[in-house]
């Protein structure tokens, strides 16, 4: 049973332990590095012929009026798969290896108004070296949402689902301006200037994203000009809601554990993983919802490997699992139903003011981020 | 064909195959296809010496984006090793200049192979076979000739060679003979090449037939392990008098290079071009050679440490994030030697490959682009 508390004590193992741990983790990674060759090199090759010819297909079924819905289906699981099996993979450097400049982390962008230069920076960088330390990974809440009771509450989140909802709906929009920090600059902690290059780089992506899904495509299809428009939106609205909630639900369900600062300094190569490990959740599923998130079901597997091919999470998530039952670990999975209503409930719950501290004032001394 | 290849690389298509590019989409339907990338395609093979280091040579017929190249350029040549590893070498061209999607050669000399990976000369010399297909760049380098044979005036030429260095010159010799060169230009051209014996002479049939016919054309093979007379001076003036005003072109070893240069005192007329021998791994053991960081011009003596602290120590500022090797902020491009994964132990030797410069350590001597 995995508790609901928020925050975690990283008491709960000792020095010792978190580096056995720390070794333990070491020793899959080696294992599996030792074993990359051409299985992996052929999974994501086909990947990606299976994405272009979807994106190829779709692209030419707006054309046939009545095949509409298998239009859109096409582009929408060509987008998915894109953005999360080949996009995010290929630039947290799962590839690099093989030395493909197509599949490399330097040269790869990817089909979402986010320029993947800023997104390897606020993702690989920040979220994934600082995850879960509150004030540090701006993941949580997206610099938008209440995610954690370190949030002090503030009448602003009364909005909390809402935000939420919109934040589904223009999901690739948020993560774009993810990177702006305009919370940062509300705040006054950071200023308009310092966004001025960002801001060009997104404004390009941005509009070549935009004239090929919502001019130059449609305009291909004369007449059919509306009915294209409408079939990309309507693509890049269901790749939205999708990462979304396999996102969410991959670090905000019930159990997911948040640190502070201080607990973090100076961290061991062990307690790295061991806030990584506490830090995310899995969402159970069959190979081909595992091939539609991107493997970001296996969330715990990612943050602890994330430079290891995706699709050898399932393979060391056994290992994985039974090091978390030696070390009374816990070990955050349950199908997405489960996930999606515990994250849906956080939501709603960090809308109002924690019942639990505002009884006892004096609990709130954590620093936290706004 | 013309047409097509106009539409594809027009900017309307470019916009359409945003963000992925034409290239990522033709080489689905067929890898000779491209549009801007240029891919070849192995056409024949033929073994030039044998021994313990093979030299064979390849005929490639290269997609139509090929630009063709001038007799002395080279090529960079990638080719998916097994374990789905691409390695990246440059190579001389052997044949007489190209035009644009013409065929050319490659004549690949076997090293050997390091750290338990094979080596890209010798998978080429030895295991090539018509159908493969190599992942191209467009002809490179200035050690080309100038002088047009159509022109044709009373200045004779030198061309001198050692070992592998051959083939630059020879692309120049078959480039003139192509083009109508023959007795009638009054120019004679002296071809001066030094072998360790006769197995090892690539060419010798065809420099025998040169030799024979009548075309002012002076060829001289000199065989060092059997008493041929290394590169002096003096017997270079015996062979072409006054040889410091002559137009003259010299690639091979360093010590030949260094040897011809030396003797021509800094005249003008004299051309050169290094044949790199390959790096070879200093082994475990303590630090040793040299770091250097070639695009700020920037080195030093290998300390054992990470790349990453190597620069700083000097003053580099390279872009980094988590420096523990997971988010690939850090990657820089590895131009030479070996490096040691500080994480996972591993080495790795292969050229030109993209490496996390914060848990990369050099091994011997290291060339970073930085
Ligand atoms: S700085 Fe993050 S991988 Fe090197």
């Amino acid at each position: 049973m995995t508790t609901s508390t928020s925050t975690s004590t990283s008491t709960r193992l000792t020095p010792d332990q978190l580096d056995a741990l720390g070794a333990e983790m070491d020793a899959i990674r080696q294992r599996v590095l030792a074993d990359l060759g051409e299985a992996d090199a052929d999974y994501i090759h086909g990947v990606v012929r299976l994405q272009r010819r979807l994106e190829v297909a779709g692209r030419a079924l707006f054309y046939l009026p009545p095949a509409w819905p298998v239009a859109v289906a096409a582009l929408s699981v060509s987008k998915i798969l894109d953005n999360m099996e080949i996009g995010h993979n290929v630039m947290h450097g799962q590839y690099d290896w093989m030395g493909e400049p197509g599949l490399s982390s330097r040269m790869y962008e990817w089909d979402n108004v986010c320029p993947s230069e800023q997104w390897k920076y606020s993702h690989n960088y920040i979220h994934h070296t600082f995850t879960n330390v509150l004030g540090k990974d701006r993941d949580i809440g997206y610099g938008i949402l209440r995610m954690d009771e370190d949030q002090p509450w503030h009448p602003y989140y009364l909005g909390n689902p809402v935000y939420a909802l919109l934040l589904m709906v223009f999901f690739e929009w948020g993560v774009a301006m993810h990177d702006l920090e305009v919370e940062n600059i509300v705040a006054g902690r950071r200023t308009l200037a310092d966004n001025k290059a960002l801001h060009a780089g997104i404004m390009r992506k941005v509009r070549r994203q935009a004239l090929k899904d919502y001019l130059l495509f449609p305009a291909l299809t004369g007449p059919l000009f509306p009915l294209t428009l409408a079939g990309n939106a309507t693509a890049n609205l269901v790749r939205n809601v999708w990462a979304f909630n396999i996102i969410f639900c991959g670090h905000f369900p019930a159990g997911v554990a948040t640190f502070s600062e201080e607990e973090c300094r100076d961290e061991s190569r062990g307690h790295w993983y061991y806030r990584q490990l506490r830090g995310s959740a899995n969402i159970d599923g069959g190979r081909l919802f595992h091939l539609m998130t991107g493997n970001l079901s296996f969330q715990v597997e990612h943050h602890l490997f994330p430079d290891l091919p995706a699709r050898r999470y399932p393979e060391i998530s056994g290992e994985v699992k039974e090091i978390c039952e030696r070390y009374g670990l816990p070990y955050n999975t349950g199908p997405l139903g489960k996930q999606l209503v515990s994250v849906a409930r956080k939501i709603c719950r960090l809308a109002l003011p924690d019942r639990r501290r505002a009884q006892q004032p004096a609990a709130q001394a954590q620093p936290a981020a706004a | 064909m013309r047409l097509v290849s106009a539409v594809l690389r027009s900017r309307a298509v470019a916009a359409l195959a945003s963000p992925h590019g034409v290239d990522r989409y033709l080489e689905q339907v067929n890898p000779l296809w491209a549009a801007h990338e240029v891919r070849g395609r192995v056409v024949e093979v033929r073994p030039e010496t044998t021994g313990v280091h093979p030299v064979t040579t390849l005929t490639v017929q290269p997609t139509s984006t090929w630009r063709g190249h001038r007799a002395g350029q080279h090529v960079q040549v990638g080719v998916d090793l097994p374990g789905a590893r691409r390695a990246t070498r440059c190579f001389s061209l052997s044949s007489a200049a190209s035009a644009p999607g013409e065929r050319f050669t490659l004549t690949v000399r076997a090293h050997d192979d390091t750290d338990e990976r094979t080596s890209l000369s010798r998978h080429l010399a030895t295991r090539a076979r018509p159908g493969d297909l190599l992942h191209l760049s467009q002809a490179g380098g200035d050690f080309t000739m100038h002088a047009s044979p159509a022109t044709p005036t009373p200045h004779p030429l030198l061309l001198v060679s050692g070992g592998s260095g051959i083939t630059p010159v020879m692309s120049m010799l078959r480039t003139l003979l192509r083009d109508g060169y023959d007795g009638r230009a009054n120019r004679p051209v002296t071809f001066l090449h030094y072998a360790r014996s006769p197995q090892e002479q690539i060419y010798a049939e065809e420099l025998a037939a040169v030799a024979r016919f009548d075309n002012h054309v002076d060829v001289h093979l000199v065989h060092t392990a059997r008493g041929g007379t290394r590169f002096s001076p003096a017997a270079l003036a015996r062979l072409v008098p006054g040889f410091r005003d002559t137009d003259t072109w010299v690639c091979g070893p360093t010590a030949l290079v260094d040897a011809v240069a030396a003797a021509y005192d800094g005249s003008a007329r004299l051309r050169v071009e290094h044949f790199k021998a390959p790096a070879t791994a200093a082994g475990a053991g303590p630090a040793q050679g040299e770091t250097s960081f070639t695009r700020s011009g920037l080195g030093a003596t290998n300390t054992g440490e990470t790349l990453l602290a190597q620069a700083e120590a000097l003053g580099l500022r390279p872009e980094t994030g988590c420096r523990m090797g997971i988010c690939f902020t850090c990657t820089s491009r590895k131009t030479s030697g070996t490096v040691r994964d500080v994480v996972t132990g591993e080495e790795s030797s292969r050229p030109d490959e993209d490496v996390r410069i914060c848990v990369s350590a050099p091994v011997g001597d290291c060339s970073v682009d930085l």
